[in-house]
């Protein structure tokens, strides 16, 4: 193990260079997405072989943190000038997810599909997006806080340090400037700091930040006819054993249902019935 | 002998739960794998907070610098990154919370070190650890492995452990700052707290707390005639406040309120942890959601399983009847 940060300082003032060259031009944003199940409405299974939930009858849809994400991405855009592009790793029935991107105003999709890619966590996930972004330009990279899915929690902060460019996480407010960025980052119990980063800088994004816009049909009818990169392992230089579950810090051995701290006693009936017994509960404590 | 760090969180002269929670789990973890437990502690003019941590670990190691006055993650990162250099901990234990996410993450894929995030529960079987952590919104949970390692890192959720007083008399060692440059590339500037004003929900005896279930702004007078009748007052999960549908002040759970009212009604409320750690503490828990195994109802005393549209009114014409 070796002390990174003077290498990582060197690095970024050359990288500065390169950005103001960038920047005359507009903003290029990358914002890395997801495909997933939604499921905080839908009951959910644990499939037989215990280690992942039924896939089959689940809406998949972008990642809510990174449909705030692109939110935020296409209105930098709209402001400053430039380019969003959207990218992400997963199968073919992620370009769904990428023709919404599409269509809400990112210009270019990429799409980082290989069934080596198969069991990789969030740092697998990182080191295919860092492998994939390093080469084109950009001047801000958005990403979801999380993923509803597995809420690593982590993608990008590690690929900022891939990059060797700052980062902020939890992000609920970004004014961008002249080679910074001003960001309101949240805290606990409503509050919040505020702190600059220098650009380029990965930014993960937080629910709330904005409100993300509907799609017109003339956004879907435009976003059927763009094109779709689509990149495997080869294309990216990583090798086999970087991605996957070898590539990967976590493994899951196994899925459960949660233990119960306090299980409700379940009312029966027809809501009459059951709003009759909650309103003798309540009486009966003197709540009503 | 190894260690097991904890990094000590706080912020505005206050050491947060968290750290205490931390620790908690970090000495009978230091007892099963023979280590040592160490809180780090970073900051500037942090002798109180030295001594409260030596009350609670065998030993603290004090970073002070200016440029640790205020959490930054650069400047941790830099300190941290020296410090598990030079002494290998077995774990480093950082809080899940928004400073953590913001720098366990880069500082492991700095040093190599595999990363688990947002445990809930670890242990050492044989050498490699294991964690307990949730997915798909706290619906399951699960059990994972971590890539063997000399020294892992773990980020661990608010809560998931009791904090307890142990009787330790830690010893206080003070470590000179490695910061040798300027922190350059990520700034603090000020905290921006919550706008003064609005309602206090934590005041309020009754809550009626509206989630994702209600689907509608247009839907949103159900529940707030319902919390009317009762004499409540309306609160809500993250959506509802993320969706501009009600304000700020409004929101129950970790990034806005904790309270403790005599009665929570959780109306399509899933019951993600981050609202759970704000309301479980209520006198009385009823939580009406249409999926059965909602996390919402294994912290609730009555559960409901059905549409939130059909009980809500239904609850208002009683409650209603009732006060005639």
């Amino acid at each position: 193990m070796e002390i990174q940060c003077e290498i990582d300082g060197k690095s970024n003032n050359f990288e500065m260079e390169i950005w103001h060259l960038r920047r005359k031009e507009g903003l290029e944003i990358i914002v890395c997405v997801k495909h997933v199940p939604e499921t905080a409405e839908a009951e959910i299974k644990i499939a037989p072989t215990g280690k992942t939930i039924e896939k089959t009858g689940l809406v998949f849809d972008i990642n809510e943190w990174d449909d705030y994400a692109l939110e935020e991405a296409v209105r930098i855009k709209e402001k400053f000038g430039g380019m969003v592009t959207a990218i992400t790793v997963g199968l073919e029935d992620a370009d769904s997810t990428l023709r919404k991107c599409l269509a809400r105003g990112a210009e270019k999709a990429i799409r980082l599909t290989d069934p080596k890619f198969e069991g990789s966590d969030s740092y697998a996930i990182a080191k295919i997006l860092h492998n994939a972004i390093k080469g084109l330009p950009f001047g801000l990279i958005l990403t979801g806080a999380l993923a509803g899915d597995d809420g690593y929690t982590m993608v990008g902060p590690i690929l900022a340090e891939m990059l060797g460019i700052p980062h902020a996480t939890m992000v609920k407010k970004i004014e961008v400037g002249d080679g910074v960025a001003k960001i309101n980052r949240e805290l606990e119990g409503g509050l919040e700091e505020k702190v600059e980063v220098k650009m380029p800088a990965v930014l993960s994004i937080q629910t709330g930040i904005n409100e993300p816009r509907y799609v017109s049909i003339m956004g879907i009818r435009k976003a059927m006819q763009k094109e779709i990169k689509v990149l495997r392992l080869a294309d990216i230089g990583l090798s086999e054993s970087e991605v996957g579950e070898t590539g990967s810090w976590i493994k899951i051995e196994k899925m459960f249902v949660p233990p119960v701290e306090k299980q409700a006693e379940f009312i029966k009936g027809t809501p009459e019935e059951a709003a009759t017994k909650i309103a003798e509960i309540l009486k009966s404590r003197g709540l009503i | 002998m190894a260690e097991i760090f904890v990094l000590a969180e706080h912020r505005r002269g206050q050491i947060r739960d968290i750290t205490f929670e931390m620790l908690t789990k970090g000495k009978e973890l230091a007892e099963k794998t023979n280590t040592d437990l160490t809180a780090i502690l970073l900051g500037k003019d942090v002798k109180e907070h030295a001594k409260t941590l030596s009350e609670y670990a065998k030993k603290v190691s004090v970073v002070e610098d200016t440029r640790l006055k205020n959490f930054n993650s650069e400047a941790y990162q830099k300190v941290l990154s020296h410090l598990i250099n030079e002494r290998k901990p077995l774990l480093t234990m950082i809080g899940h919370t928004s400073f953590g996410v913001d720098l366990a993450p880069s500082l492991a894929a700095a040093l190599k070190l595999p990363l688990a995030t947002d445990c809930i529960d670890l242990e050492f079987e044989s050498e490699t650890l294991a964690v307990t952590r949730q997915m798909y919104g706290g619906k399951v949970n699960v059990k994972a492995t971590v890539r063997k390692s000399e020294s892992y890192i773990a980020s661990v959720r608010q809560a998931a452990f009791e904090a307890q007083k142990p009787a330790v008399n830690g010893e206080i060692t003070e470590v000179v700052s490695p910061l040798l440059q300027e922190i350059t590339e990520k700034r603090f500037i000020e905290y921006v707290l919550p706008p003064p004003g609005g309602v206090d929900i934590t005041a309020a005896e009754v809550l009626v707390g509206v989630g994702r279930g209600i689907k509608d702004e247009s839907n949103m007078p159900i529940v707030e005639e319902l919390a009317k009748t009762i004499g409540g007052v309306l609160a809500c999960s993250r959506p509802i406040v993320d969706k501009g549908w009600l304000p700020t002040d409004r929101q129950v759970g970790s990034s806005g309120k904790t309270v403790k009212p005599k009665l929570y009604i959780a109306l399509g409320i899933s019951g993600a942890f981050q609202h759970v750690l704000g309301m479980k503490n209520s006198d009385l828990i009823i939580a009406i959601n249409k999926d059965p195994n909602a996390p919402i109802f294994n912290f609730s005393d009555y559960g409901i399983v059905d549409d939130l549209f059909k009980i809500a009114p239904a609850l208002k014409d009683k409650i209603q009847e009732l006060k005639g």
